[in-house]
């Protein structure tokens, strides 16, 4: 038997003693063992759906499957319905060829349709819910300002803390179901007033806008998994938080997450605790990081090259990790038009694919003049997870271009940034 | 030489074994992924990113590390190098444990029933201090002894 750390009420001593059966004490053992790891004083219910990180079959995962399996044995789901990241492959959208099929259905994700199937018995919200960006209104599971969440996917966790001004920790997979299942988080961190707390502060004196992946990429590199309190960005992106800044945010804040693993930014005048708290939100004693042109250029420049033949025709480019909105979509498909014209050529040189949510991309497709232009073109859509389509030994050899900072970090996907790559996949050349 | 530090059981236990040892953060889905694949008896990092451990046995040794890092199906991948008996005999961190690894100790031990005794806050001179094929004694409480027959480091 377990003797917690943390405060628990009787209830819980109760299901930590067995009494509400085997398989919920493991669950809630699991989140009271790992919050008593990371000094949490006691459980505290979620307000909203968690979101998964793990949405792959991955044969390596194995006790997953199994967990999920004594879970549905027990007929124990979630409290409120969840969402999980997005799916591995896509061949109606993202061609595969015959090995790379036979590595994904027989190797890498063969248990995918058994996967989906325990997700579903478990509390899936629904066969659209996988998607990075849950926080779409589109798919819906948006929580609102100081809702206690326990989600683990990194984008969608710096996104609710920051944007939304939910507090979630950066919960390891796994970990977020459990929660969910108990409909309690460990008291500890990003949960916290004071984990909330800036110990770094960004000072942006750049002449233009930033490019969003650049910024948010610097800032990870440097604070890590410090919170930072970033001073001159609202003048690039106006006072209030419309969708053109929450879509540059969402994607500034991937970058910091996986450069980094920064959970939680504050954007002075702009994200809703800087707006309500201000710089009391910085701890006396933080440090200060100057971002200007040169900075973004000297952190550009350290990005490894890791194509095999560095110059090689580019073959592939994946744009939106994390998904696009459908503004984002809206604004790709004419800045893709714009690089066409340019380049004399109706159809890109380059197969490209467009990633958003599966909610989104049926708004998308059901809108027959967008979807026109998107095929005039060539590109594809798709509701894929580029990074784990590019999870595997045959996507080392591939010629890949992205403008996400995050692909770029976990695969060998090359960085441009978003006007470059439209120039690109329009040419077909670097 | 003997040298005694005390860090923070997270799975208290005691063991014994053979240091390897990481400066560098131990990234568990690079490190894991290939021989868990391959079903091998012994994993053998294959982090091409960390020489400080690429093509080590790890499998029963004492793996000394600063913390993990990299994807978040980390914890799952080290859980299931625990469920199936080709973990280090022990975790010992030089800082606070990391969600990944917290995770995949604590899954499984509580889904799995297997102890990986885990150690961290054992601080930055205990890394400092012991090197590879050094004999390490960990003991319930968070105590560790190395056995550094060369002296060590220090």
């Amino acid at each position: 038997m377990y003797n917690p750390v943390m405060q628990v009420s009787a209830e819980e001593r109760d299901v930590l003693d067995g009494k509400k059966g085997e398989a919920l004490r493991k669950a809630l053992e699991s989140i009271v063992r790992f919050g008593d790891a990371f000094g949490a004083t006691e459980l505290v219910p979620l307000d909203a759906g968690v979101h998964l990180v793990t949405s792959f079959g991955l044969s390596v995962i194995e006790p997953v499957f199994e967990i999920m399996e004594e879970l549905i044995a027990a007929g124990l789901k979630t409290e409120k319905p969840f969402t999980v990241d997005p799916r591995p492959c896509d061949y109606a959208n993202v061609a595969a060829n015959l090995v790379e099929r036979l590595v994904f259905d027989r190797f890498m994700y063969s248990k995918q349709k058994k996967y989906e199937s325990q997700l579903a018995a478990v509390g899936l919200k629904d066969t659209r819910a996988f998607t990075c960006a849950c926080y779409f209104d589109e798919v819906g599971n948006k929580p609102g300002f100081g809702n206690i969440l326990a989600w683990a996917e990194s984008s969608a966790v710096v996104y609710a803390n920051s944007v939304l001004g939910a507090r979630t920790n950066r919960n390891s997979g796994v970990l977020e179901l459990l929660c969910g299942i108990a409909g309690k988080a460990p008291k500890y961190g990003l949960l916290t007033d004071g984990g909330r707390k800036a110990t770094w502060i960004i000072e942006l004196r750049t002449k233009t806008k930033p490019e969003a992946q650049i910024l948010g990429s610097a800032i990870g590199l440097k604070v890590v998994e410090e919170v930072p309190y970033i001073v001159g960005l609202d003048a690039f992106l106006g006072g209030t938080l419309d969708q053109d800044a929450r879509d540059y945010l969402k994607d500034m804040g991937a970058a910091a997450a996986s450069n980094g693993a920064v959970g939680l930014y504050h954007v002075d005048g702009l994200t809703p605790e800087a707006v309500s708290e201000g710089k009391s939100l910085v701890e006396p004693g933080a440090r200060t990081y100057v971002i200007d042109d040169a900075e973004l250029d000297r952190v550009r420049s350290g990005y490894p090259l890791l194509w095999k033949k560095p110059d090689a025709a580019p073959e592939l480019a994946f744009i939106g990790c994390p998904h696009l909105s459908r503004a984002q979509l809206d604004s790709w498909l004419e800045r893709l038009e714009a690089a066409a014209a340019a380049a004399n050529t109706k159809r890109l040189r380059v197969r490209t694919i467009l990633t958003t949510a599966p909610d989104v991309e049926a708004s998308f497709r059901s809108d027959s003049v967008a979807m026109a232009r998107l095929d005039n073109l060539g590109a594809r859509l798709s509701s894929i997870c580029p990074l784990m389509y590019m999870n595997n030994p045959l996507c080392h050899g591939k010629a890949v271009v992205t403008c996400s900072n995050k692909l770029r970090t976990y695969t060998v996907a090359r960085f441009f940034t978003e006007a470059e790559l439209a120039g690109i996949v329009a040419r077909g050349t670097l | 030489m003997k040298k005694t530090f005390k860090g923070r059981p997270v799975i208290a236990g005691s063991a014994s074994g053979e240091a390897v040892v990481t400066k560098n953060g131990l990234n568990i889905l690079a490190s894991f992924q290939k021989d868990i694949l391959a079903k091998s008896t012994v994993i053998r990092s294959n982090d091409q990113n960390n020489p400080d451990l690429l093509g080590k046995a790890l499998t029963g040794k004492i793996l000394c590390l600063p913390t993990t890092i990299g994807s978040t199906t980390g914890g799952m991948i080290l859980q299931k190098a625990i469920a199936s008996g080709r973990a280090p005999a022990a975790l010992l961190f030089a800082e606070h444990i990391d969600s990944l690894a917290a995770a995949g100790v604590i899954l499984a031990k509580v889904w799995n029933e297997r102890d990986v005794v885990t150690v961290d806050c054992l601080g930055a001179d205990f890394l400092e201090s012991v090197k590879d094929l050094d004999g390490i004694e960990v003991r319930n409480d968070g105590t560790v002894i190395v056995d550094s027959p060369t002296g060590g480091n220090q």
